[in-house]
């Protein structure tokens, strides 16, 4: 019935049902996704060209330190943001810093999209013992706590900096531990992501035109990929932007458990920890880090809840 | 009945599985659980220590020896640095796991305190300015990292200003008072982000809520607006911040492991951290299965309200 | 705020109170815009009429035409960005712009609702009993115990069997006729003197709906009240209102004691309304007339007669003159148009209209035998 009982919704009922049978263009107004948005964006864009611009950027050298000038507050001369307690520039460490948090963060959430979206999609779609079984798997995964599970699978995946020999890591090294972290993150990611792209995958694959797409023949793989799957992907754009804010968070909890990227390399993550024995000795070490943390997460959850709302939107009114 | 009987099946093959899962990766981590106990030890000794550990089994038989000693109660020994000896694992949980759920608890009811009432609020007021400045402030603060969060606040509470107690544990027993001035930063440090989660769920729930028609009708009753808000809308709001409630036992032991280790207090998530790197396999699986046990036990706590919160769900059994 | 000393007795009583004089709800020249994203919503557009106590007025339409809006603007129950203008008043007291906080201590007590639909308007996870005390509990000074037995014997006494074990029960556990009976004892257990029933039996079976619609027939009579019944099925409306007030695009078209209604209908929407309704004197497989076109816009509002895109007797001043509401010949009788059916003026529009094949709108009409059709052929 259109003019249901409560007066709230009555108008817009009234007001569709009265106007032509097509909603005409203006009742979704084309509004921009708003400035709050763009400046998330922006900040995003940012600071991955600085991460990537790294090596061309006239910095000091992240890992040797200025012994000279330990501790230095932020905007004295040489060092824009000051320098930790061995003398290395904070700017240069932080930028440095951003390549392998984002690295990681990004390397996770994509593994995790990759392989959790894969076999969320092959579960919400196929349903019965695929999706029992593959459920069943996400859920004894997802009964570990996150965190412990992250921490395990880096140590059993990466021997700690103390089993070595004590010199600074070599630069595979510092290669190989990332992809552990990333390993162990995308792994703990998995049953989250597969969730959510298997309750989208699910409600997708009940409507008509995938009946439809099978009636005609199409093989399942077919139907899969080609007409559940790029409905799924609102979802999971949201759910993505959202993981990597998680796992740049994520990335510094095992940094404080020492378990992240390696010293002397940085991360944004280890900088911050590297002072949790003394914070008033040059605070710009850990507040600069955790700032940037902050902000790129901030800009990562407002834009997911963006994404999010704009594509339910689009359901309910459809 | 029925429905119990269901849980605890549910609740024993979670256990099994998860234990089996982490002995299986504690069997790969590298490095010798003797050398790190007592590298200093005879071959004989090593010889000993090697039986008592099970390490010249297999994995599976490791298994089902440790899963044999922990069901009837034995948990085995615990080896960090204190010689051949070492300490017992069941002491380490009876002192630490009664730490970490009050942590735990703590934190919960404070979230639940203040998220409540603003959730209801923001939500009665949607599309205000006050809604608009509470989903900004809300955003801000989930946001913030604990970690970021408990550094700041020790630096501010405790280093610079001596105002509070910078880590430690002191029982509720000894001191309350100073129980609780040693938690204030560690549950402040994890609630502040957890209460933007839930404002910000029971928000949306309770939106939609008061577009029901039931709402409506109570109104028509003349009963004041605070009580359709409290005694209509919200119940039937709460079941997905309650499921969430459930889900969130494993992020919050996440974020009592950090503030464990941050504020030093002595709690089943530092054992945990402590375990995985002196390689106690063994203290390990124990830490993880009772933190499984927890998490089963909450999440059936959990199932049980939904049928007291929604008697539709209970109907179905009675209809 | 008013609060009675004496809470009100279940059952049959006639409340010594009300003035014996004049009408208990005035209304006139209501109007409710809501302000949407297209514009200003004219869902009702200056409706008045006058109901008395222990009368019943019903009020048909189809979905749009703004009814239920108006009877949740007589109560005030709209949310607050709703305009209202125009008077009402409710026993000599004018409640048209009160606010919800103003309006609280009537809710219930002296005018009630009852809803659409019972599944969704009752509180899923509140027990039956419950919902009907709270509102006793609320308004009047009364014991748990006092209550509950009043929710019993208004349990009983809309039909429901074993009230008692009813009491404890939830909406989800009876049978939709069940629900809307309990909807009605809420509704009534305040003892109002003003009741809405908001399309109840809508949402139930066929066979449930006379019951419900005796029921509230019967309750309306003891407890002397005065009723505004409102559907979109004329067959709701016949034997059981005083008066019958049609509907369309916010306004009325129509208003006559019920009897007259039927019998000497006068607008042509009224008409169409009653040819719609399939007869069991009917032969089967008789096509049913319904109307062509949709409802206007309620927003960009055109001028001239608001049924005049769909009138088979439109004629060129129906689109640019909107035709009063008056009553010429039967007083008490009073409808809006030109060129009424059953009159001189009306047979010779709708015959210039037949001859031309289309209306003044360009509405083509046409006559198949004994029936006058609108719109394309099918």
């Amino acid at each position: 019935m259109l003019e249901s009982a409560d007066p709230k919704v009555a108008p817009n009922a009234i007001a569709a049902a009265v106007e032509a049978e097509t909603p005409s263009e203006e009742t979704y107004k084309k509004r921009g996704i708003g400035v709050f948005a763009w400046i998330s964006i922006g900040w995003i864009v940012f600071i991955v060209v600085i991460a990537f611009l790294a090596p061309v950027l006239p910095l000091k050298s992240p890992m040797i330190g200025d012994y000279a000038h330990p501790n230095a507050a932020a905007f004295s001369p040489g060092h824009l943001l000051g320098s930790d307690a061995s003398g290395r520039d904070v700017l240069s460490r932080v930028i440095w810093g951003a390549r392998a948090s984002l690295l990681l963060a990004v390397g996770s959430v994509l593994f995790g999209v990759l392989i959790g979206g894969l076999l969320g999609l092959i579960a919400g779609f196929r349903g019965r013992t695929t999706d029992t079984v593959l459920s069943g798997g996400f859920n004894i995964l997802l009964a570990f706590p996150q965190l412990v599970l992250a921490l395990t699978l880096v140590s059993v995946l990466a021997p700690l900096k103390t089993e070595s020999n004590g010199a600074p890591p070599a630069p595979h090294e510092w290669a190989h531990r990332i992809l552990v972290v990333i390993l162990a993150v995308g792994i703990v990611s998995i049953p989250i992501l597969a969730r959510i792209t298997r309750a989208s995958a699910i409600s997708w694959t009940q409507r008509e035109f995938v009946m439809a797409a099978r009636a005609q023949g199409a093989s399942e793989r077919r139907v899969m990929f080609r007409e559940v799957l790029p409905n799924v992907l609102p979802a999971m754009l949201s759910i993505a932007l959202l993981g990597v804010a998680i796992v740049l968070v994520l990335e510094g909890a095992l940094a404080v458990f020492g378990v992240s990227i390696q010293e002397p390399n940085p991360s944004w993550g280890n900088m911050i920890y590297s002072q949790l024995s003394d914070l008033s000795a040059s605070p710009a070490v850990w507040i600069v880090p955790s700032l940037l943390i902050f902000l790129t997460v901030l800009a990562l959850n407002y834009l997911g809840d963006v994404v999010r709302s704009r594509f339910d939107v689009r359901e309910s009114v459809l | 009945m029925q429905v119990v009987a269901r849980r605890l099946i549910q609740l024993v093959v979670v256990l099994l599985v998860v234990t089996f899962f982490t002995s299986i990766l504690t069997a790969l981590l590298p490095g010798d659980p003797v050398t790190t106990i007592a590298p200093f030890s005879s071959a004989q000794d090593r010889a000993t220590l090697r039986q008592q550990l099970h390490l010249n089994e297999n994995v599976v038989e490791r298994y089902g020896q440790w899963l044999a000693n922990f069901s009837t109660g034995n948990m085995g020994r615990e080896y960090a640095g204190n010689g051949i000896r070492g300490t017992d694992i069941w002491g380490r949980i009876k002192d630490t796991l009664p730490r970490s759920l009050t942590l735990m608890l703590y934190v919960q009811i404070l979230t639940l305190l203040i998220a409540v009432p603003l959730g209801v609020y923001t939500a009665y007021r949607a599309g205000s300015r006050v809604d608009d400045v509470a989903n900004g402030i809300a955003f801000f603060l989930l946001s913030i990292p604990i970690y970021v969060a408990a550094t700041l606040m020790l630096l501010f509470l405790s280093v610079q200003h001596h105002l509070l107690p910078s880590e430690g544990w002191v029982s509720i027993t000894t001191n309350p008072v100073e129980h609780f001035k040693h938690l204030v930063m560690p549950v402040l440090a994890i609630t502040l982000g957890q209460i933007a989660v839930y404002a910000r769920l029971l928000r949306t729930d309770m939106v939609a809520t008061l577009q029901e028609d039931f709402i409506l009708m109570a109104k028509s009753k003349g009963i004041s607006e605070r009580r359709v808000l409290w005694r209509h809308a919200l119940r039937p709001s709460s079941l997905t911040l309650l499921t969430v409630a459930g889900l969130n036992v494993g992020t919050l032991i996440g974020g009592a492991l950090i503030v464990e280790v941050i504020f030093h207090l002595n709690g089943l998530g530092f054992a945990i951290y402590d375990a995985i790197s002196r390689r106690q396999y063994i203290a390990l699986q124990d830490y993880i299965a009772v933190i499984a046990i927890v998490y089963v036990l909450v999440n059936f706590a959990v199932d049980a309200l939904y049928h007291v919160l929604d008697p539709r769900i209970r109907g179905a059994r009675i209809g | 705020m008013i609060r009675r000393k004496r809470p009100a007795a279940p059952g049959t009583e006639r409340f010594a109170d009300a003035p014996l004089d004049g009408s208990l709800l005035e209304i006139e020249d209501v109007k409710t815009q809501f302000q949407t994203e297209r514009g200003l919503v004219h869902a009702v557009d200056g409706v008045s009429f006058s109901l008395e106590r222990g009368k019943t007025i019903g009020i048909v339409g189809e979905s749009g035409c703004g009814k239920s809006v108006l009877s949740r603007s007589i109560m005030g129950l709209l949310p607050s960005n709703v305009v209202r203008h125009g008077s009402i008043r409710f026993e000599g007291h004018e409640i048209g712009s009160a606010t919800g906080n103003q309006m609280r201590p009537y809710w219930g007590t002296q005018m009630a609702m009852v809803f659409q639909d019972p599944m969704t308007s009752l509180n899923p996870v509140m027990r039956i009993g419950n919902q009907i005390t709270e509102s006793l509990r609320v308004h009047f000074d009364v014991t748990k115990e006092y209550a509950e037995e009043t929710a019993l014997s208004l349990l009983t006494s809309v039909g429901i069997p074993e009230a008692e074990r009813r009491l404890r029960e939830y909406p989800h556990q009876l049978s939709g006729g069940m629900r809307q009976r309990v909807m009605i004892a809420i509704a009534l257990a305040c003892g109002p003197k003003l009741l809405f029933a908001d399309e109840p039996t809508t949402a139930l079976d066929v066979t449930v709906q006379a019951q419900i619609l005796d029921l509230l027939k019967q309750q309306q009579q003891e407890r002397y009240m005065a009723m505004v019944l409102v559907t979109h099925d004329l067959g709701v409306v016949a034997g059981r209102t005083d008066d019958i007030a049609v509907m369309y695009a916010g306004r009325i078209v129509e208003r006559a004691p019920t009897r007259s209604l039927f019998e000497q209908t006068r607008h042509p929407y009224t008409e169409a309304l009653l040819k719609s309704i399939p007869k069991l004197a009917m032969p089967s497989h008789s096509r049913l007339d319904a109307i062509a076109g949709r409802p206007p816009d309620l927003v960009k509002v055109p001028p001239g007669c608001k049924f005049a895109a769909r009138c088979p007797y439109a004629q060129p001043k129906c689109l640019t003159d909107e035709p009063p509401l008056i009553d010429p010949d039967v007083p008490g009788h009073s409808y809006r148009c030109f060129f009424p059916v059953g009159s001189q003026a009306g047979a010779d529009a709708l015959g210039r209209n037949l001859a031309a094949g289309e209306t003044a709108t360009g509405l083509p009409v046409r006559k198949e035998g004994e029936a006058v059709l609108t719109g394309v052929a099918v």
